[in-house]
């Protein structure tokens, strides 16, 4: 009795792994477009691919976040067929690879909305982040110690804002949250604190600041004048052409239907 | 009949063989928890060295050097649980003292009920109340720069672990013999006296038991400890941002990779033999109890 309980309790319990193991799995005769790179894309390649998938159900269009760096080698490697990176290709790297800019993510810089200042420059954002700077006085408020809100470790925002102000590393931080509400939340809290997040996230609860006398808009993200911003690119070798379903999925990343789920993404689509 | 005898066999037999595997099932999830724990939390250890992991004091994954101590976690997760039991012990047996002793059935049945919903509350509601509250309350009262820090972590965990301390130290309280108070207060002693000198003593080790309880939830409570403890890898002070074993686990695990990855592994692998140990602890004590 004893026994064969034993061997059917095995049985299950290797059954119930192995489907869990088949889940990864489909169905092979299905086109697959595979995508590597940049974790702060996530979202944008996420929403886009969904749209995408809905419309082609025999398409699936994979993505796997290793970084921008681990993305354009995947593409120049050639085992994967659109590279995305949240920056530009480095001179070396455009000898025989493509860039195509997809998207732009602004980044905005929130203080509470009792706060009275109202413009900071990059540098002096930065000497915020890393000390430098620890008292609003010293930029024009009143005197009151800076609590330096950011994001956790290993997110895109925290990543794209530290790269653009040259900070990477060196932010001295209050707290590390790990999600944009939870920033946005702490900010309209602490009277004393000042934040960064995804600008599509942030609302009217917070004070959103200018940044050399730019406020972050549709508009001055895509003419380039606000400053906290960076290109998210597709990235394509030069030697061999997009076919098939890579190819159409590439054209409707940068068709103007892409448009509404990039926004949705929280980044701002490219004029086309 | 004698076919529907064996049809109810038949059933009893199916049936035992189902409570059998069900049982067991259960056994199966807690070896291949630890097992794919220690197979996946072993590697990262190994690569970083012991010392370097368990007493290395800066944790900087993603920097371009990165480097993996994780005595600020361990230390703030031993003091944070620490704090919540020196705030929330006292507190969670002086109200089972009062549910067992001082009031009626009645108000002590409403009381009760108000202590077991407690614990049914998800723990992201403490921590959006204790963001929300406790956080902002806490800069104010201290005129800190910001108030989300390891005190208010305490706050929070020490309110999250009294429906355990409480209801298990009113269990033991109530069953403590009758004979003994009344001998007490016989000799004259007064009320006070016979809780604190005869009944409490005699109650010790299931109120031991309870603070074990305490110890074990407070340690492994993530979520509401990252909304209010500010998560930043600091060696732990009262008044500083601090990022617990849980937390580090949970707020990193999302976008990792790599030895980033490998090393919350173990991070949670530390986390697990803590957890191992108060249980065991947990489980001397119920067995003394028991002679």
């Amino acid at each position: 009795m004893m026994k064969t309980t034993k061997i059917l309790g095995s049985v299950m319990i290797v059954a119930v792994l192995a489907m869990g193991a088949m889940t990864g799995c489909g169905d092979n005769s299905q086109k697959t477009v595979s995508t590597d790179g940049s974790t702060s894309m996530e979202k944008v390649i996420g929403y886009l691919s969904e749209a995408y998938m809905e419309n082609h159900s025999d398409v699936k269009v994979t993505y796997n976040p290793t970084g921008s760096g681990a993305g354009i080698q995947a593409v120049q490697e050639g085992r994967c067929d659109i590279g995305l990176a949240s920056r530009n290709l480095k001179d070396d790297e455009k000898a025989d690879l493509n860039e195509t800019v997809v998207a732009i993510d602004g980044i905005a810089v929130i203080v509470n909305s009792e706060n009275p200042v109202a413009d900071l420059t990059v540098e002096q954002i930065a000497k915020v982040y890393t000390g430098e700077i620890t008292n609003w006085q010293e930029v024009g408020g009143e005197d009151a110690p800076i609590v330096c809100i950011g994001r956790e470790a290993a997110s895109g925002t925290r990543d794209g804002f530290e790269s653009i102000t040259g900070t990477a590393d060196k932010c001295k931080y209050a707290q590390e949250l790990t999600s944009t509400g939870d920033v946005v939340q702490t900010v309209s809290s602490n009277p004393n604190a000042i934040g960064y997040a995804s600008l599509a996230s942030v609302s009217d609860k917070v004070q959103t600041i200018s940044v050399e006398g730019v406020m972050p808009t549709e508009e001055t993200i895509l003419s380039g004048n606000y400053k906290i911003q960076r290109n998210f690119i597709l990235v394509t070798k030069k030697d061999k052409e997009l076919t098939g379903s890579a190819k159409d999925f590439f054209d409707f990343c940068m068709s103007s239907e892409a448009d509404e789920y990039i926004t949705k993404a929280g980044a701002v689509p490219v004029a086309k | 009949m004698e076919k529907l005898k064996k049809l109810s066999g038949l059933l009893e037999k199916s049936m035992n063989v189902i409570f059998t595997v069900c049982g067991f099932l259960a056994v199966a999830f807690v070896l291949v928890i630890t097992i794919f724990l220690v197979v996946s939390g072993t590697p990262a250890i190994g690569e970083i060295g012991l010392t370097n992991f368990l007493f290395g004091t800066k944790w900087a994954s993603t920097a371009a050097t990165p480097s993996y101590g994780i005595l600020p976690f361990i230390l703030t997760s031993v003091y944070g649980t620490f704090g919540a039991i020196l705030i929330g012990v006292p507190l969670g047996i002086l109200c089972a003292v009062f549910l067992a002793k001082i009031v009626g059935k009645r108000t002590s049945s409403l009381v009760s009920g108000a202590v077991s919903l407690m614990s049914g509350i998800p723990s992201v509601v403490y921590g959006l109340v204790g963001m929300i509250i406790i956080v902002p309350a806490v800069r104010e009262f201290f005129g800190l720069p910001d108030g989300a820090n390891l005190f208010s972590a305490i706050l929070v965990l020490a309110i999250m672990i009294l429906p355990s301390v409480i209801s298990v130290s009113e269990t033991a309280i109530r069953a403590v013999p009758k004979e003994y108070e009344e001998a007490s207060l016989a000799l004259g002693a007064t009320k006070t006296e016979t809780i604190f000198k005869v009944t409490l003593p005699a109650a010790k080790s299931g109120i031991l038991a309870s603070v074990v309880l305490g110890i074990g939830r407070a340690i492994g409570e993530a979520m509401a400890v990252m909304m209010v403890a500010g998560n930043v890898a600091n060696m732990p002070g009262l008044f500083k941002s601090v990022r617990f074993l849980t937390t580090a686990v949970a707020s990193e695990m999302s976008y990792s990779s790599g030895l980033q990855r490998q090393a919350l592994f173990s991070v949670a692998l530390v986390l697990f033999v803590f957890i191992l140990g108060i249980n065991l602890v947990l489980n001397l004590i119920v067995k003394k109890n028991r002679k």
